[in-house]
């Protein structure tokens, strides 16, 4: 069995975002850089597939610059086989529609049994991606799944709903499954696995040789949302703030009456 | 212009988010028409076309059929846009079309300005402008940033619509988490920890810091998904929602997934070390702190009051 599981590089949410000087997107400078948290589960859930077949080929795809490579290592630290880095330094500047393109397009005739992304990226959040590279190649595509098992050639899969509720589907192979939080327990590469990591196969493409679409939206603008909290921010040493705090509970709410 | 709004059911039921989707029509002026995957009996309130497809016939998820249905629907309407709710059926239904008509999507949608649409990005700490260029648009409406302002009233004409295609996906069933014993929607004081507390063991002080308070905890997902507290503390869009007297929210960072499931809270205390974390947009009080030191430090005033 053959699985490609997409992975995006994002910065970490707790970083303070400034703007690039077109306005358009978040400066880059400065910012530490993780997986997206949604495709971690994803590269889990494949690992966890070979580990039961062995004979299975893992390939890990990241659009990006140069620096994705690192979360690229981290894939083939988890157990990943080989990555393919599609180069593209203005990756942020693609629409869902042409990421998932420019993935459709290495994908097609690559006889994938399974496609795994995540639910969603942390910084563009446009939880497309993954279902349109599904429809863009024709193939079964379930998202939002915290409950994945594969019989043969058959996957019994739980969809998350609203409220608590699940949606059990059955699909058969090949499909696509976009990986909600909580699917699996991502596991920790091991140093062992860091230093195998590194000497395994990563194929650049340059990212022209795969664009075929045009975009179908720009981002005219990026901004900072205006400030709805009216709260208070208390900032200080600790027993100054607690003694705030404790002040502020007395005068506002009823729980120590 | 004309804006095809794609309503909800489940488990034969209308669901209220159906009626963001014509308050969104309405804000922007468009005329509605409505598809739904419903029942005779469960008609949203409207005065306009209803395109309705037979929930018993055609299920209540079923993608590649109801894609099926709606390019029908989409072919005799014509519409400049297509508008679903930002849910698990409009995120899994949206690109489908969007691919289908090659018509440009955008995702999570709170506000229209001069004709573009904005939405969040990087865990709601930067907005977003999108403009479309291609002639139809698919959007999906964040949860609850579209509201109407009166009870819907009206009586929709309904046409009927069938599609003989298949589907590859087959639905087995909806499968319900169990509730347990804890309900902490009638809870009045609610202290929840997130990812922000480190490690399990830390779960401790913000159990305490509960007792302390005569009331109780829970979580975001994280520290659930993580094992560190149950599922039916989990407060959020997938967890539970409440409204105590006080939310004290511990290294939570307000992802929109957990504001839907404590911005009712009467009042609201953040605890985080991110002067900038979003849940400052619904806090009362930001506390900029360690949890690890203003947690017990906080108990330890409480227990001396
Ligand atoms: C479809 C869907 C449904 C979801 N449903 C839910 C749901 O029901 N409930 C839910 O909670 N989430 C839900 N989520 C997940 C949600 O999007 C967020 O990922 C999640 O809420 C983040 O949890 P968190 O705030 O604990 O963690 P993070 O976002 O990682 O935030 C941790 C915070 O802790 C702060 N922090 C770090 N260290 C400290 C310290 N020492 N002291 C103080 N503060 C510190 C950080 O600044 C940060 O703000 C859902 C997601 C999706 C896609
Ligand atoms: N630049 C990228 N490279 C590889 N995969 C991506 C990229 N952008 C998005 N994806 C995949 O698509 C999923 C959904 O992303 P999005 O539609 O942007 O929310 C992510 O979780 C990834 O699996």
């Amino acid at each position: 069995m053959k699985v490609l599981v997409c992975i995006k590089q994002v910065p970490d949410m707790e970083s303070r975002f400034k703007l690039n000087a077109a306005g358009n997107w978040y400066d880059t400078a400065d910012l530490a850089w993780r997986m997206n948290e949604y495709d971690e589960f994803a590269v889990e859930q494949a690992v966890l597939l070979k580990e039961k077949a062995p004979d299975t080929e893992l390939v890990a795809l990241s659009i990006g610059p140069e620096r994705v490579k690192e979360a690229m290592k981290k894939a083939l630290a988890m157990g990943i086989d080989r990555g393919v880095h599609v180069q593209d330094e203005a990756s942020f500047e693609k629409d869902p529609y042409q990421i998932a393109s420019v993935i459709a397009e290495y994908a097609r005739n690559e006889n994938f049994d399974l496609i795994l992304t995540g639910m969603q990226s942390q910084d563009r959040g446009s939880a497309q991606v993954g279902i349109l590279v599904g429809e863009m190649l024709g193939l079964p595509a379930v998202s939002t799944v915290v409950g994945f098992a594969l019989d043969g050639q058959v996957v019994t899969a739980k969809r998350e709903l609203e409220g608590g509720l699940k949606a059990v589907v059955k699909v058969g192979l090949p499909a696509l499954f976009t990986c909600q939080l909580g699917l699996n327990t991502p596991r920790y590469p091991t140093l062992p696995n860091i230093m195998k990591a590194k000497k395994k196969e990563l194929t650049a493409i340059p990212v022209a040789t795969l664009l075929k679409d045009e975009a179908l939206a720009v981002t005219e603008k990026v901004s900072y949302p205006e400030k709805r909290g009216s709260g208070l921010v208390l900032e200080g040493e600790i027993g100054e703030l607690t003694t705030k705090l404790v002040a502020l509970l007395k005068e506002k709410t009823s729980v120590f009456k | 212009m004309k804006a095809l709004l794609v309503g909800e059911t489940r488990d034969g039921k209308l669901l209220a988010s159906t009626y963001e989707t014509l308050a969104f029509a309405r804000e922007i002026g468009a005329e509605p028409v409505m598809f739904l995957v419903g029942s005779d009996s469960a008609l949203p309130h409207f005065d306009g076309r209803l395109h309705l497809a037979d929930a018993a016939r055609y299920g209540e998820y079923n993608p590649g059929v109801h894609k099926a249905l709606l390019l029908d629907v989409i072919a005799r309407e014509n519409p400049q846009l297509i508008v679903f709710s930002h849910s698990s059926y409009g995120w899994d239904l949206a690109p489908r079309l969007s691919v289908a008509l090659k018509a440009a999507q955008v995702s999570e949608v709170v506000s229209v300005v001069d004709g573009a649409l904005v939405v969040p990005a990087c865990n709601a700490k930067l907005r977003r402008q999108v403009r479309a260029s291609s002639a139809l648009t698919v959007v999906t409406l964040q949860a609850g940033a579209f509201g109407l302002a009166a009870e819907p009233t009206g009586t929709p004409t309904v046409e009927q619509v069938e599609s003989a295609a298949a589907e590859k996906i087959e639905f087995l069933g909806y499968e319900a988490t169990e509730k347990g014993a804890v309900d902490l929607s009638r809870a009045e004081v609610i202290v929840s920890a997130g990812r922000g507390i480190g490690k399990p063991e830390n779960m401790a002080m913000i159990k305490d810091l509960a007792a302390a308070l005569h009331g109780e905890f829970g979580a975001s997902r994280p520290v659930v998904d993580a094992g560190w507290v149950e599922h039916n503390r989990q407060v959020g869009s997938t967890g539970q929602t409440v409204a105590p007297k006080l939310y004290l929210a511990c290294g939570i960072s307000g992802a929109i997934q957990h504001l839907a499931g404590m911005k009712k809270s009467e009042f609201v205390v953040a605890i985080n070390t991110d002067k900038e974390a979003p849940i400052g947009e619904v806090a009362d009080v930001l506390v900029v702190a360690d949890v690890k030191q203003l947690v017990p430090a906080l108990i330890a005033k409480i227990k001396a009051l």
